[in-house]
């Protein structure tokens, strides 16, 4: 079956058909309002939950007349833009929070210098870190760099507040930062399309056009600031509805805008409390606060993760003089985690001094009790035939056999998830991207001052060429004692198969000559070994000989990620002979379900054996080669 | 009109897809949608739930409170109990895939399974009524295990609390899907709707 895309991206984001009306996920609402601001440029490194975005941009830049592309890491995504800005072309970089933390000095340097063609970042952030490893606040980069930053409260606002920024971008010649959270990229909603404008021709630059980050700048930085605030004291982004002059007032931040207005429903409170949604959070409309703000007794403010508004608020307030009471994050709604009609409506509750009518809950008053069966947790693990379950697999027997107490420096991507059960619990240390190599760097020195343990660092494929490379070469220049493992399986696969400069295709489906990692490793004078996972044995005894060895050495287990495999590769069959299986008596005590852990290798509760679970088995094989008894069979398929 | 359905299941299964096919089918109908869809890093064999919200007044945020679900559409049952026990009300109508998908824990021997028998009972006594639907046999027997959400939205869209068709629904599916695909996900959405209308229900 081909591959469909959810509303087949062309279908909607693309149509020039203004006033009609789509659900749209978010991260389409990004596509669609990059469209209608006439976007000229777009870059972007993979990062949930906006992985999404550039993917599509890609898909219909060619027809489009825009360049997408994957950049090699968000620093060069974003410094890529500023070029097409110069041009007066207008770009956009998407980038998860941690993304825009790795491009900080960049957006410093580059809010001094300013821009010419408007320039939009969207940072997404992961309240709750659903697919992160954090839930940081992209919004204190906003007030750090001194740039104006927007956030939507629905998908229709984010689709369009795109061209809003454009445009504001423009006027302001400075970067505009958008953020976005998990619910509205991964949520969807009723969007009505705008027009999609001819896309308007670049402007030369002339010899004494500048883009140049200098001090001298900062006091223009914060004029453009200022001019922002005007701006936004009239914006369409920020409204108020409910009583006029209301005592009781509650400010929202994105996301918390609709889960407020269904608070104030239950509790039957729509009358009597104002609540203003706030579009523009950077700088803030002071005037246009200070209107409601001014006649409150007490504001509550329902935001994503922390206390911002309320703080920058709470300065408003003080500077003002006002007496109000404002609370929000630091007390009626926890600092951690994410909004939800739960937390809300609690802390809405509690604001209005009022209970919730009790609601019937199954087995609560009248509802017969129930016995309750356990159910089992469902934690992350790797993908049926995933090579990185085989890597951990090996690692840890050879760590193990060679009775080593080896320290394992990880990293981010799929095999992040080795860190629990799913890969053996794996690593001992990880950090943010390209961070394991390094810090095996400065341990693996120590060997030399009396630690007597070896040091193994990890990374995928798509890590290698975003931020471990120079750590690479930190570790080449300074003779680091560390065997470094590169888990490639030529994919981006955590955030969705994202091309890489490994895979030798570019974002609008373009060929372009693959990047080899062996040969830049063997261009820095590394040492370096090649092994298949898969092949369980050899790769084992290799790296056991491999961490008994002096120096910087690496090794690279290159076998495809399996879900991309699938796609491309006749599937083997797999298949357990219960001939040969002996169940319980065989002693191994279901070695192949147990310990390897692939969802694809189940247990037969009835015959008491061993089976494939034909729906999830991708047909890898891998298995085969860790039954004691052999009675994993493995048939056909291409090699 | 207000209603709120989860749509839940493991990495994989489709139900993000298949939310968003029939939420697109409602928006063309006019209705007001809000799709909600938590998966985090759930590819990888986590829960994942799509929270559908439809009315013909008002576009809600992306998440049912708690106990607020009208309907559970589970492709999987411990997942339709994991659900229920948080999302449903007495009124609460549940459909779901009789098919078990181990968890890693079950599958490491380190936790246990409940029994399908047990399952039934307690997704009995927490909903109005429910429908234990064998969709990923059906579907493999259609031609494709995959094809499963399509047939579990054919079952949706047969309850009452759906004010659909299913010519509404194939409209979006001829958006999506071409040739032989969209002949089998139409067939397959036909089965899941007949046999709710036909009384599959416990």
């Amino acid at each position: 079956m081909k591959e469909v895309k959810v509303n087949n991206v062309e279908w909607m984001t693309t149509k020039n058909e203004p006033g009609k009306t789509y659900l749209m996920q978010g991260n389409e609402a990004i596509v669609r309002g990059a469209l209608e601001g006439g976007v000229h440029f777009a870059s972007s490194y993979p990062g949930s939950p906006s992985s999404q975005v550039l993917g599509m941009l890609g898909h219909i830049a060619e027809d489009q007349g825009f360049r997408a592309e994957w950049s090699t890491n968000e620093t060069t995504a974003l410094q890529s833009c500023m070029g097409a800005s110069f041009a007066n072309g207008r770009a956009i970089c998407i980038v998860k929070q941690n993304g825009l933390l790795f491009h900080g000095d960049t957006i410093h340097c580059g809010a001094l210098g300013g821009i010419k063609g408007g320039l939009v970042i969207v940072s997404s952030d992961d309240p709750d870190s659903h697919s992160s490893t954090n839930e940081f606040d992209s919004r204190h980069m906003a007030v750090s760099a001194n740039i104006p930053m927007l956030e939507p409260a629905s998908v229709q606002e984010t689709k369009d507040m795109i061209p809003y920024a454009f445009e504001l971008s423009e006027e302001l010649g400075q970067m505009v930062l958008v953020r976005v959270t998990t619910r509205i990229c991964h949520g969807r909603g009723s969007v009505t399309l705008g027009e999609i404008p001819e896309r308007r021709p670049f402007t030369p630059i002339g010899l004494w056009d500048r883009m140049v980050g200098i001090n001298w700048l900062h006091g223009f930085l914060l004029e453009k600031l200022e001019r922002a605030r005007e701006a936004f004291e009239v914006s369409p982004f920020n409204h108020y509805t409910g009583k006029e002059g209301a005592e009781k007032l509650i400010i929202t931040g994105g996301t918390g805008m609709k889960y407020v207005q269904e608070a104030l429903e239950e509790f039957g409170k729509e009358d009597e409390v104002g609540v203003l949604s706030l579009g523009c959070l950077w700088p803030l409309p002071e005037k246009f606060i200070l209107k409601y703000l001014s006649k409150a007794s007490k504001a509550l403010i329902v935001e994503e993760v922390d206390p911002f508004l309320e703080e920058h608020i709470s300065a408003i307030a003080g500077k003002a003089k006002l007496s109000v009471d404002i609370q929000g994050r630091a007390d009626l709604i926890p600092s951690i985690g994410e909004l939800n009609p739960e937390v809300v409506f609690k802390a809405v509750g509690e604001f209005l001094g009022e209970e919730l009518p009790s609601k019937p809950v199954c087995g609560g008053e009248g509802c017969p009790a129930i016995e309750g069966v356990n159910i089992p947790a469902r934690e992350l693990t790797f993908c049926a035939g995933c090579p990185h379950r085989a890597s951990f697999f090996i690692l840890k027997q050879a760590l193990r056999m060679e009775g080593h107490k080896g320290v394992v420096m990880g990293d981010i991507g799929c095999y992040t998830m080795a860190g629990q059960r799913a890969g053996q619990y794996g690593y001992h240390f990880m950090s943010c991207m390209g961070s394991g190599i390094s810090a095996a760097e400065g341990l693996g020195q120590l060997t030399s001052y009396g630690f007597d343990q070896p040091v193994v660092s990890l990374c995928g494929d798509s890590t290698f060429f975003h931020s471990v490379v120079p750590g690479l070469i930190n570790a080449k220049m300074n003779e680091a004692n560390i065997l470094h493992i590169v888990l490639d399986n030529s994919a981006t696969a955590m955030t969705g198969f994202q091309p890489h400069p490994g895979t030798g295709q570019t974002a609008m489906g373009f060929e372009t000559e693959k990047i080899s990692i062996q040969a830049l490793c063997e261009s820095l004078g590394c040492r370096v070994w090649k092994a298949d996972p898969f092949d369980v044995e050899n790769t084992k005894n290799l790296i056991c000989e491999l961490i008994g060895m002096k120096g910087l050495k690496v090794l690279i287990l290159e076998q495809p990620c399996a879900t991309l495999a699938a796609k491309t590769r006749k599937k083997k069959k797999v298949w357990v002979d219960t001939d040969i299986c002996r169940g319980a008596n065989c002693g191994c005590d279901g070695y192949c379900s147990r310990v390897w852990g692939c969802p694809g290798n189940i247990w037969d509760f009835e015959k008491d054996c061993a089976a494939i679970d034909e729906v999830v088995c991708v047909g890898c094989g891998a298995c085969a080669s860790i039954c004691p008894s052999g009675a994993i069979k493995v048939e056909g398929g291409d090699e | 009109m207000r209603t709120n359905v989860v749509i839940c299941g493991i990495g994989g299964q489709g139900n993000i897809l298949a939310s968003g096919l029939m939420g697109s089918a409602l928006v063309e109908m006019g209705y007001k949608v809000a799709v909600g869809e938590t998966y985090g890093a759930s590819q990888r064999g986590g829960s994942v739930m799509s929270h559908l919200r439809v009315s013909d007044d008002v576009e809600r945020g992306v998440l049912i409170p708690h106990g607020k679900a009208d309907v559970v559409v589970a492709f999987e049952p411990v997942e339709a109990l994991r659900i229920l026990r948080v999302y449903g009300n007495p009124d609460t109508k549940v459909i779901y895939d009789t098919r078990p998908a181990y968890p890693l824990g079950v599958l490491i021997g380190e936790d246990e399974y409940p029994s399908i028998e047990a399952i039934d009972a307690e997704i009995n006594a927490r909903s109005s009524i429910s429908y234990p639907l064998p969709a990923t046999e059906m579907a493999m027997e259609a031609g494709n295990a995959k094809v499963a959400n399509i047939l579990m939205m054919g079952a949706l869209a047969a309850l009452d609390e759906m004010p659909l068709e299913p010519d509404d629904f194939f409209k979006v599916l001829e958006q999506n899907f071409h040739g032989g695909a969209l002949e089998l996900n139409k067939k397959v959405f036909m089965t899941g709707y007949r046999w709710i209308k036909e009384g599959g229900a416990k």
